[in-house]
């Protein structure tokens, strides 16, 4: 793989720092393209590209972390970029000197295998793809009004080195397609959307047809023109297979990361070894999962990326670790290293994040409520760390009347708290899926990542919607 | 290069027209390059957790060629890259397809209000003055009540920057600003969770940064939660701080936006002359006033920026445009075009000012209250309000009211109605008109007949 940096110029950025007075120095290259096609009311609006390339110095005196970053790669201005880290971690303390991390490995490759690098497909074969998804969604009923679609690929290269003996490389490619569909009817303007993200390049198309994606947008917005509000109140509700990782991201996953659990923000604090949801709960954290939104070979610190097992059934196994956090802790990273770019300090982040599957049929589990709520598709939300609560929107949902899927809903949120929601799953299908692609957001800095879930019953959750 | 040059606007205006000098016959094109530097520290515990130096810099190249557009960034202002750029952005606009309407902003006579928002002081903080303020910070805020078990982060920031936009069609604009802000998230034991409280502020100095009052919003934030239960479902009277007013009624001013209007996608389309709101609402955009600090002289495509009114006793005035959807509606721009350097240019509010009325303060709004919620906190705004639609329905946490008095904190519910509902129940609208960090002024205000859902 390519060097973005040669590695004569990163030993001797390494050294500067070191004798500068640093017990650890990092640096991270990165080399970003991007590239969009969005289509919006029927025309190709504009094609999007952009560029990044930078640099950025992480230097550490105790646990006073050092950053500087730059756009210019030039050995100057590395070597300024290292000397500013450096002195902002040495501050005014006596520098500690003389450490070593112990179990790094070094010389990491990521090898990610591209079918099409989608760099190599001309423009035109991407416009015609969005194209397509238009005319597809018009074509499912006259109720659709508005069509906008997306196309997007990136290709992230990154370049790790640091003071322990880490020279690690990564060559990380992603493709993505969205698709929004706008339905107009008695309840005024719904929308459906559809989207579809892999760690792949070009191929996604092979395997994902956009104008069956096209078609299931106009769907969802068809199928909320003709729902009824939703209701408010307490009742059982089941969650689909899919989209609902997010729920467990949000109002689980959060909370199991190192740094919050630190910091005492996380209701999961100190739990490692008890029992902190039903025993039907298995939640796993996969940055090795092949091809999903969320995999890498390497994290942002150079450590490799790794199947962590973080409640096993019901019972707490582990947190999510960064290098810094579990150099305090005095074990290794579990790969979950993570930032926005080069710009940015690494922190723990999650991969792709699911709860695995049980063995009951949807079904069996649906069959069982005699009054509740399916939630086909779970769309954005928010949570607070440290109570837990959260609040999701509800993007697809149905009445479940005597053990059956009845009325589409629309406009309802869910509400709850996330250690309570672990306690209180009853049921746990067998048809796990991965859910859309998402972006995790935490203080200010977004990444990709994946989840999924199977089918599962939550015994009672508040709804929140329009009506009584 | 350092930060005098970097944020020198005569630099980022010379690197734009020699951008510019790439164009090519027949095309319009679009340079804008901004360049500055950031410094932030967070503490912990009483030290230094990370500290940040940071210099940015980015351009965005805007081609429009025989009716198509093309766009393409890059995070440097390296002028090989920038002649990179351009092809780029020349590439891209080949496969768009063409729109009679598609092209940059032609100057409109507009005089450009100039504004004064840059403070050299910024340049002048020490590292020991910012670790200082933020460990301050952390200790006032550990000390600040007994319940508070911790704070999550403690940071304060400050940064220079400056920007340029130059075009074919005779554009030369160029703005330049310092801020400074400091945050904090204190923690609350409450059993075995805990509650959060956020306290922010901010300003173009140091001296500008109201220190008690982050102080103050994250103790009573964290600790007036503690207990919180989940209250039955009622429907109730919302008071609102200026704060949440900015809330609500920034959502608001998100669906005015002229591209919203084109589409369609509005609750608003088609309502300009009518009412909307309660005759008690007062609202314009004006990045012109000096004292929002987010006061602009030149919108995201160098046209002058001036008062827009949206809204006039409940009547709604108009939308805010920027050039293209202006042209496509039969309109002008109202210079609302909103942009970083590295993405294209979108219309929406930038300063948002709402004027105060005849309620009293606060605490007279809450006195004034049969049955309500003084609303702390709204969420899950982003999947909770159809900006479409105007449908609401959103988490809220708060303390409820009772006969005039503060009662019981409440937790884990919802509130539901339509942006439109909300509006027209505007009830009452205090005379606590304030400026608040993000760059909105507005009083606080109440909202009857609000479904609340709970138990």
């Amino acid at each position: 793989m390519a060097q973005l940096v040669a590695e004569g110029l990163v030993a001797e950025l390494l050294s500067a720092g070191r004798a500068a007075g640093a017990e650890f120095v990092e640096v991270f290259v990165e080399d970003v393209e991007r590239r969009s096609v969005n289509l919006d009311d029927r025309r190709i609006e504009n094609l999007v590209s952009s560029r990044d390339r930078g640099a950025g110095i992480r230097a550490l005196v105790g646990e006073r972390i050092g950053f500087a970053h730059t756009s210019n790669l030039a050995q100057e201005s590395l070597l300024e970029a290292v000397a500013t880290a450096t002195a902002a971690a040495v501050g005014g303390d006596e520098p500690i000197g003389g450490h070593a991390a112990e179990g790094v490995d070094s010389d990491v490759t990521g090898v990610q295998k591209i079918a099409i690098p989608p760099a190599d497909v001309d423009a035109a074969t991407k416009v015609a793809l969005v194209r397509s998804a238009d005319e597809a969604a018009r074509a499912v009923d006259e109720a659709i009004t508005q069509v906008s679609a997306r196309y997007a690929e990136t290709r992230r290269q990154i370049q790790i080195a640091n003071s322990d003996g880490v020279r690690s490389h990564d060559d990380q490619t992603r493709t993505l397609f969205s698709v929004t569909a706008i339905a107009s009817g008695d309840t005024g303007q719904q929308t459906g959307s559809e989207t579809v993200g892999l760690s792949v390049g070009f191929e996604l198309f092979d395997s994902n047809d956009v104008k069956d994606l096209a078609r299931k947008a106009a769907e969802r917005a068809l199928i909320k023109v003709n729902a009824r509000p939703a209701p408010s109140g307490s009742m059982t509700v089941v969650i689909g297979p899919g989209s609902g990782g997010v729920l467990f991201h949000e109002a689980c996953g959060h909370g199991l990361e190192a740094d919050l659990v630190n910091k005492g923000a996380s209701a999961f604090a100190g739990k490692v070894g008890e029992k902190v949801a039903s025993e039907l709960v298995t939640i796993i954290d996969d940055g090795t999962m092949p091809d999903e939104w969320g995999r890498y070979a390497v994290d942002d610190e150079g450590r490799p990326a790794a199947r962590n097992v973080l409640i096993e059934n019901g019972v707490l196994k582990d947190y999510m670790w960064d290098g810094l956090r579990a150099r305090a802790a005095g074990r290794v990273s579990s790969g979950n290293g993570r930032r926005q770019s080069y710009r940015h300090l690494p922190m723990v982040r999650m991969t792709n994040t699911y709860l695995a599957a049980g063995d009951q049929t949807p079904e069996e589990i649906i069959g069982g409520v005699d009054h509740g709520v399916y939630v086909a598709r779970l769309g954005g939300g928010q949570v607070n760390t440290a109570s837990g609560d959260f609040v999701f929107g509800m993007t697809e949902a149905y009445m479940i009347e005597d053990g059956r899927i009845t009325d589409p809903i629309r406009e309802g949120q869910l509400i709850g708290n996330g250690p309570k929601v672990l306690q209180m799953i009853d049921a746990v299908g067998n048809d796990f899926e991965m859910g859309p692609p998402g972006t995790c957001g935490k203080d200010g800095q977004g990444v990709p990542v994946g989840d999924g879930v199977p089918t599962l019953r939550v015994t009672e959750l508040t709804i929140g919607g329009t009506t009584t | 290069m350092s930060t005098v040059e970097t944020t020198d606007q005569e630099f980022l205006l010379g690197l734009g027209e020699q951008v510019l000098a790439l164009v090519r016959p027949g095309e319009q094109m679009e340079v804008a390059v901004s360049s500055g530097h950031s410094t932030s520290v967070k503490v912990y515990g009483g030290e230094v957790e990370s500290y940040t130096s940071a210099d940015s810099s980015g351009a965005g190249i805007r081609i429009i060629a025989d009716g198509r557009e093309g766009f393409a960034s890059a995070g440097t202002l390296d002028l090989d890259i920038l002649s990179a750029l351009v092809e780029d952005a020349r590439q891209n606009a080949a496969f768009a397809e063409h729109d009679e309407h598609a092209g940059i902003a032609e100057p409109d006579g507009w005089e450009v209000v100039e504004l004064d928002t840059w403070r050299s002081e910024v340049l002048a903080i020490t590292a020991e003055e910012r670790i200082a303020r933020a460990i301050d910070l952390e200790s006032r805020v550990l000390g600040g009540h007994p319940a508070i078990s911790g704070v999550r982060t403690a940071s304060y920031s400050d940064s220079a920057g400056a920007s340029a936009l130059v075009s074919t069609a005779g554009i030369r604009a160029a703005n330049r600003s310092t801020g400074v802000s400091a945050m904090v998230q204190a923690l609350a034991v409450d059993g075995d969770r805990s509650q959060t409280g956020f306290g922010w502020h901010g300003g173009r100095a140091p001296a500008d940064v109201d220190m008690d009052h982050i102080v103050e919003r994250a103790v009573s934030r964290a600790t007036e939660l503690i207990g919180a239960v989940k209250p039955d479902s009622a429907t109730v009277e919302l008071v609102l701080d200026p704060h949440l007013s900015a809330t609500i009624l920034g959502l608001t001013a998100g669906t005015l936006g002229g591209d919203r209007i084109v589409k369609k996608r509005s609750p608003f389309v088609g309502r300009d002359g009518q009412t909307i709101a309660s005759p008690l609402l007062n609202m314009v955009d004006d990045p012109t006033d000096p004292l929002s600090l987010a006061a602009e002289s030149t919108d995201g495509e160098g046209l002058a920026t001036r008062p827009v009114p949206l809204v006039t006793n409940g009547v709604l005035d108009g939308f805010v445009w920027d050039s293209y959807n202006a042209r496509k509606a039969g309109v002008a721009s109202t210079g609302s075009a909103q942009r970083g350097t590295r993405g294209l240019p979108t219309p929406g509010v930038h300063a948002l000012s709402v004027a105060g009325g005849d309620g009293g303060s606060l605490e007279d709004l809450i006195a004034s209250v049969d049955l309500g919620i003084f609303v702390f906190s709204l969420a899950g705004l982003h999947s909770g309000v159809n900006a479409i639609s105007g449908d609401f329905s959103v988490g809220v946490e708060g303390r409820m009211i009772r006969s005039g008095a503060l009662a019981e904190p409440i937790s884990e519910c919802t509130l539901g109605s339509t942006l439109q509902r909300l509006l027209l129940d505007i009830t009452s609208v205090g005379s606590d008109r304030t400026h608040l960090a993000s760059g909105v002024a507005t009083p606080s205000m109440i909202i009857s007949g609000v479904r609340l859902s709970g138990s």
